[in-house]
């Protein structure tokens, strides 16, 4: 029962942070109509990042902000640089030309960092397990990653809902053209989404980087996890995507941990123990799939246009 | 179809002309490199046209092509671990396993639109890598090793280089002598006519998922032909040739090349790879510069290097 408390607890953990890569990754697309496939490099970027920092100032916290700090900065550099050239374009484009900006993260992070991985080491004071039930222990730093994620999340709907910039940000994304001829700095509000997503992709690698640990190419599989996660819930839809991040998370992580047992019932322990990896992987795609098949625009669509 | 000989139709033909003759140069100088990597290229060009056939035709924007690549690969591998050897069986039942395949996920992929069709290939094909790094007894994620190439009963050598490139250069155009006829024909303009309006279409009465799933069928059997090839060229085949950047590259070689040209995969596939080949010379942070040039590509390049040329034409 308590393995269980605590595979949930890993899955929302795990939801948790593919939200905040997805929140990104959806605004982006939902505002600029861009499919951007380098959001795993900010993702990888973040982690990096955090990596340097966290050496350089030898504290954990004034780290992390830093490189939040830097992987914004990147993001509103990226979008000047490039990626503001993409809009309005085909998405096909936008894969192409984000495709190869993935090439050039992936090398540029081999020539600085050297392509050994990087440890990101936890702080004494994280790196305790706490209780949180009698006789059940959980690790502080999984429940910091919930709770940090969590706050994100919540200050995500209150900045979105609740204050100017979001009003324009929703607006943009109903009908960009009007928020235009209303006069608001489109540009300077594309800006600022993209170096929010951006943020929103560093925070989730830095947090897990003390879990896994910082390689090159670590963004590209959660960035397709992220692009499952989008695609269930609605392109465009914040609700839509904080729903299915936790859907994949809860499904992906107890299918992980649970599915081998399921499986050496019915079958012979030697095929199961064979079959469940691959399974168990193949999940949340299934998952997917049968989402497209019965609503082709996710679970939650967002109304644009 | 009446046009005089543009740029880009001269192009096609001095590249076919070179690929046709690229073993004679392998033989007189002495450069057997050169052959083993046009081999490779040529199945990856073959594979890049079968693309093109859905991508810039059908405008459907299949994100998972790479998958066709490892069930036409495993097929081989599969079957010449099992002691089936003959060509005449692994080939067929490649293109067969490939073609179900297209079905099963062409059938419940073409519900869906725009980017939602790029993601759910991309997840159907995420989903076949991970069935094969689950398949244990054909070596997993390690992959599996072929000892024997395909064997067509004395008919052609595959373990000939010079035999193999042909065999390989032969499907090549075959597949794109295919298309040429297939997007000229009547089937291929309803095809072409959905791209460009789907609605008017089925108003005159074209069943719209129909036609698209036998497009996408078509396309998919072809490159399971080009997954065929592969394993046996590399005398391997593992879960990798179908990761998702792998898709990524084919793509690149179309758009690269020039979507919806029937040469244009073919040489997006040669300079991709060739300048994937030189850059790697030149410096081992190749994707450093391929990165970067890609995004240029796609800035200023419309139309990929045919549309280039096209356009050079005409001014």
């Amino acid at each position: 029962m308590l393995l269980v408390v605590e595979q949930i607890l890993n899955g929302l953990q795990f939801g948790l942070l593919l939200f905040l890569l997805a929140a990104g990754l959806t605004l982006v697309f939902g505002i600029m109509d861009l499919v951007n496939l380098a959001h795993g490099s900010l993702y990888m970027m973040g982690a990096y990042f955090a990596a340097t920092f966290v050496a350089w100032t030898g504290s954990f916290v004034l780290g992390a902000l830093l490189a939040l700090g830097a992987t914004l900065l990147l993001g509103v550099v990226l979008e000047f640089a490039a990626l503001r050239h993409l809009y309005g374009r085909d998405h096909l484009d936008h894969v192409l030309a984000t495709f190869g900006l993935i090439l050039f993260f992936n090398e540029a992070v081999r020539l600085i960092w050297g392509p050994a991985g990087l440890p990101l080491p936890l702080p004494d004071w994280l790196a305790v397990p706490v209780p949180i039930l009698p006789g059940f222990h959980y690790p502080a730093y999984r429940l910091a990653i919930i709770v940090v994620a969590l706050a994100v999340a919540l200050l995500l709907y209150l900045g979105v809902m609740r204050t100017r910039v979001g009003m324009l940000i929703r607006a943009g994304a109903s009908n960009r053209e009007m928020i235009g001829a209303l006069g608001i700095n489109i540009n300077l509000l594309y800006t600022l989404v993209f170096g929010l997503g951006a943020a929103l992709a560093g925070l989730a690698g830095l947090m897990q980087a003390p879990i896994l640990t910082v390689q090159i190419g670590m963004g590209e599989n959660i960035l397709i996890l992220a692009f499952v996660v989008i695609v269930i819930g609605g392109i465009g839809s914040i609700r839509g995507a904080f729903l299915a991040a936790i859907l994949v998370g809860l499904i992906d992580t107890l299918g992980r941990a649970f599915l081998p047992n399921l499986l050496r019932q019915v079958l012979s322990s030697a095929s199961a123990s064979t079959a469940a990896p691959a399974l168990s992987s193949m999940l949340i795609y299934l998952l997917m799939a049968m989402v497209l098949v019965v609503r082709p625009e996710g679970l939650f669509p967002a109304t644009r246009r | 179809m009446k046009k005089p000989l543009g740029a880009s139709q001269l192009v096609a033909v001095l590249l076919v002309a070179g690929l046709v003759l690229l073993p004679l140069y392998s033989q007189l100088t002495g450069n057997v490199f050169v052959l083993t990597m046009f081999t490779r290229i040529v199945i990856l060009a073959l594979a890049a046209a079968s693309l093109n056939l859905i991508m810039g035709y059908g405008g459907m924007m299949s994100f998972g092509h790479a998958a066709y690549l490892g069930i036409g690969g495993y097929a081989v591998g599969m079957l010449a671990q099992e002691g089936i050897g003959s060509g005449f069986i692994q080939f067929p039942v490649a293109l067969a396993a490939s073609a179900i395949y297209a079905l099963v996920i062409g059938s419940l992929s073409l519900r869906t639109r725009g980017v939602y069709f790029i993601m759910i290939t991309l997840a159907f094909a995420q989903m076949a890598y991970y069935i094969a790094s689950g398949l244990a007894r054909y070596g997993g994620d390690d992959g599996l090793t072929i000892y024997k190439r395909s064997d067509f009963a004395g008919l052609i050598n595959l373990s000939n280089r010079v035999q193999f490139y042909y065999l390989c250069l032969a499907c090549l155009l075959g597949v794109v002598f295919l298309i040429w006829r297939i997007v000229n024909s009547r089937f291929g303009l309803v095809v072409q006519g959905l791209r460009s309006n789907e609605q008017r279409m089925q108003a005159i009465g074209f069943p719209a998922r129909r036609y698209r799933l036998v497009c996408f069928v078509i396309s998919g059997t072809m490159c399971g032909l080009a997954g065929a090839l592969l394993a046996d060229n590399t005398d391997f085949v593992s879960p990798a040739v179908m990761y998702w950047t792998r898709s990524g590259d084919l793509m690149v070689m179309v758009i690269l090349g020039g979507m919806g040209t029937l040469f244009g995969p073919v040489l997006g596939a040669v300079v991709y790879l060739l300048l994937e080949e030189l850059l790697s010379e030149v410096t081992e942070y190749w994707a450093l510069i391929m990165g970067p040039l890609l995004l240029l590509i796609v800035l200023f390049g419309r139309g990929g290097i045919m549309g280039l040329l096209g356009r050079s034409w005409r001014d």
